[in-house]
């Protein structure tokens, strides 16, 4: 199992300890609620998520080989996606993102319990995350 | 103590409150469009066997129904569209395209109400107008009046109450303030039948549209009424079977209408659903459905102000049906999420409405609306719901 894939399900264990949606939500919200404040100066258009309902930023950096990423939100929930997303994705190289298979992220169960057009923003976020990594592999 | 004659209540544990979007349907409606189709199915208007008859009764009387609930004239002002919608879109293509220069609308408009005219190359103060409101999403009745004045050759086209704030217009003034400048109006009634009854003979509109879903009737089913003197000035903007009098290679004789205006196949068991539904309410008595509405949509104003930093956009006493609030420093996406979690039935959003939404500077708002079939038990779930999902993101 690859180092993505093992992040992803130990947060799906995380989410399998919740006996209903609510809770699991609450999770989600406590996680963006944790996530590390970015720079004011980073919520702009070059980092902005295309095709989302709410406002959302992703910024990459590059470290030893490595991609770090932070985000934020308008919207508290979103946050939470974000954090989750960044777990998973932040502290690994644009070949491991890149290798990743998106599929996977089903196992998450968000298509069950986001609205179908969070469900799009979800998708535009991983989406930027992998033209990020695209882009550093180009460098 | 109306909750029992809709079967959805029976199966889902789920508290809805978005009637603005689609009412539930009583069993007499689903009962009408199953023994339709169970029992005599057949096209309308065509075939002469007895089911094929009993069809087009029935399809017509649904018409008659509509007649008597809206107090129309005559049965050929009442036209049968997919909804409102295509009721407003008929009539912007057919009638008031290339005929005005200007077409006026409220603040408060839905998209429907707001595309159709751009689709014609209008913008704003270039073929369309926008009348202003106020703080409190009142209509400003001397703006409209201005606007009158300076564009003598325009059309009117304005919600009866809001879809997002549930405010309620002065149509029958706004109605008597266009006609004194011999401009014609078009009434949208989206959310109007279901709470309350029209007379066409009193606010005396020249075109009025009915949304069938949202007045507890099938999906896909609207009413267009046109003013009899109107009815040789709008065109059909369909053609096809049902529609003809009589066809040739050279030449094509409509029918008058209704019929000109009905091309093709019709939704024939949403029709008839849709003459139940004007049964339903007419047994309830408006009356009733306005008293009982007015005391839960008074409860649940109240209830709400309780809650700490709640925005209200509209002031309970000229709105129906719908309430939209913010609660300062929280998305209304957020609580909308957290409250489908604990089986709650808002909407959230723009409602689409969002120019109204731009003016007042906000993304979104959460709309709750109601109907008969709601009752204090489903305000105070949602209170307590509301309470937890702000809970839940402020802490």
């Amino acid at each position: 199992m690859d180092k993505l894939e093992k992040r992803l399900d130990e947060i799906v264990e995380d989410f399998d300890l919740f006996d209903d949606e609510l809770e699991k939500y609450e999770y989600i919200v406590d996680l963006g609620k944790s996530l590390k404040p970015i720079n004011e100066n980073a919520r702009n258009d070059a980092y902005l998520v295309k095709g989302c309902t709410s406002l959302v930023w992703i910024i990459p950096s590059f470290k030893d080989g490595k991609m770090i990423f932070g985000g934020d939100s308008n919207t508290v929930i979103v946050k939470g996606l974000v954090a989750i997303l960044i777990k998973i994705f932040s502290n690994a190289s644009p070949q491991e993102i890149l290798e990743f298979d998106l599929k996977q992220l089903n196992k998450l169960g968000l298509a069950e319990i986001v609205t179908p057009t969070r469900q799009n923003g979800f998708t535009s976020i991983v989406n930027k995350i992998v033209e990020y990594a695209k882009g550093a592999k180009n460098d | 103590m109306y909750k029992k004659y809709f079967p959805y209540f029976k199966n889902s544990k789920n508290i809805y409150l978005d009637t603005a979007a689609t009412a539930q349907k009583p069993s007499i409606v689903i009962d009408a469009v199953n023994e339709y189709y169970t029992k005599y199915c057949s096209n309308t208007h065509r075939s002469n066997f007895s089911d094929a008859n009993r069809a087009t009764t029935e399809y017509e009387s649904t018409r008659e129904a509509v007649k008597n609930c809206i107090n129309a004239k005559e049965s050929k002002e009442i036209i049968f569209t997919k909804g409102v919608t295509e009721s407003l879109n008929l009539v912007a293509s057919s009638f008031v395209k290339d005929r005005f220069d200007t077409v006026i609308i409220s603040s408060l408009e839905h998209h429907s109400n707001i595309v159709p005219w751009h689709m014609q190359g209008r913008s704003l103060h270039k073929g369309l107008e926008v009348v202003n409101c106020d703080e409190t999403l009142t209509f400003d009745m001397e703006h409209f009046e201005k606007l009158l004045k300076q564009n003598p050759n325009s059309f009117v086209s304005i919600t009866h109450v809001s879809n997002a704030f549930g405010k309620l217009h002065p149509i029958k003034n706004i109605i008597q303030k266009a006609h004194k400048y011999g401009t014609l109006v078009m009434i949208d009634g989206a959310q109007s039948t279901p709470h309350f009854n029209i007379d066409m003979q009193d606010i005396d509109a020249d075109f009025y549209t009915i949304s069938g879903h949202k007045t507890y009737g099938p999906t896909g089913v609207g009413v267009l009424y046109v003013k009899a003197k109107h009815l040789e000035s709008l065109r059909p903007y369909q053609t096809g079977g049902a529609t003809i009098k009589d066809v040739s290679y050279d030449k094509t004789v409509l029918l008058k209408s209704p019929f000109k205006f009905e091309a093709g196949t019709q939704n024939i068991a949403g029709v008839i659903g849709f003459g139940k539904s004007i049964e339903f309410l007419q047994n309830i008595g408006y009356e009733n459905i306005i008293n009982y509405e007015n005391e839960i949509y008074e409860y649940l104003y109240e209830k709400l102000k309780e809650i700490k930093d709640i925005i209200f956009y509209t002031d309970s006493i000229n709105s129906i049906g719908s309430l939209s609030f913010n609660i300062k420093g929280l998305m209304a996406d957020d609580l909308g999420i957290l409250l489908d979690k604990m089986k709650i039935s808002i909407r959230t959003g723009h409602h689409c409405a969002q120019p109204i939404m731009k003016k007042l500077g906000v993304n979104g708002t959460v709309r709750v609306s109601l109907a008969i079939y709601n009752d204090k038990d489903d305000i105070n779930t949602f209170i307590k719901g509301l309470k937890r999902a702000i809970k839940i993101l402020e802490d």
